[in-house]
């Protein structure tokens, strides 16, 4: 997505992104990025919290208005509900699901081959979960 | 690691990938130099695009993976987003407003903040190939930007 938003902010459109993967985004280099803290998936707020959504919604558009140049990063001021446990659970990998992980990525490799002999030339990122 | 810190996505990934037998390391897009464009005109003026990860629900966005633009109104009921990187055992997609925000972005145009939601937004698939994002889906975003007449644009990846 930052290279979607680099590729229009080239053809003179100004961007905002929302995102919450704040290390991938700035490695990239966006005009304008607002980071909300949570974890991947709600990164405009809360699911059911409206006001909060609406609040993250609007720092954005502000924030599409006031920055004056490239790589002007903002922080929401909101913390996910639910603590901090999901930070250490991101993609984690230890003993527990070592092994799983090891037969998920054989498959994976398998459904890969299958993908490209029947011409697909499209992959997404692995996902987490 | 106890506590509030920013995640590092990057090395997660990296040992995510490891982990399940991949040698080669993904590499992330990464410039020395970023664009930036000025707005064009008073906020208040400005027409509204946003663009999302999540693929349309329809049995195409579910099955493939292209750039799709879909109508604003009404508003859709759910989006694809089982293929995206999203954090799965804490979290959910059910809520729109959590990612993408049609409803709130209308409200605040009507409110007088800009002039209008687009009529249509975009799906940009999330690729390991940057080739695909940089060659043909964000060319292709920008055609659409430029068909719906917007002067400014909304990214909000999951």
């Amino acid at each position: 997505m930052s290279l979607v938003s680099r590729h229009l902010e080239e053809n003179g459109i100004p961007t905002v992104i929302i995102g919450s993967a704040l290390d991938v985004v700035e490695h990239c280099g966006v005009a304008r990025y607002l980071h909300t803290d949570f974890p991947l998936g709600n990164p405009c707020g809360d699911p059911g919290n409206i006001f909060g959504q609406i609040g993250i919604v609007r720092r954005a558009i502000k924030l599409l208005e006031e920055a004056e140049g490239p790589g002007t990063t903002w922080r929401t001021n909101q913390s996910w509900r639910g603590g901090d446990e999901w930070r250490d659970d991101y993609a984690k990998v230890d003993d527990s699901n070592r092994e799983e992980l090891r037969l998920r990525g054989e498959k994976r490799r398998q459904q890969q081959v299958a993908a490209k002999a029947s011409g697909e030339t499209r992959a997404p990122m692995i996902s987490e979960a | 690691m106890p506590g509030k810190y920013d995640v590092p996505y990057m090395q997660r990934t990296r040992d995510f990938y490891r982990a399940q037998g991949y040698e080669k390391d993904y590499v992330w897009a990464n410039h020395d130099e970023t664009p930036f464009a000025p707005l064009p005109k008073p906020l208040r003026e400005c027409r509204l695009g946003l663009i999302t990860t999540a693929m349309p629900d329809t049995v195409e966005g579910r099955s493939k993976r292209q750039v799709y633009a879909s109508m604003t109104t009404p508003t859709p009921h759910s989006m694809y987003t089982d293929e995206l990187s999203w954090q799965k055992t804490v979290t959910h997609t059910n809520d729109l407003g959590s990612f993408l925000p049609i409803n709130h972005l209308r409200s605040t145009a009507r409110a007088g903040v800009f002039e209008s939601l687009s009529g249509r937004f975009y799906s940009a698939p999330t690729e390991y190939s940057k080739r695909n994002t940089v060659e043909k889906d964000a060319p292709r975003i920008l055609e659409l930007c430029r068909e719906d007449q917007i002067d400014v644009a909304m990214l909000v990846p999951l």
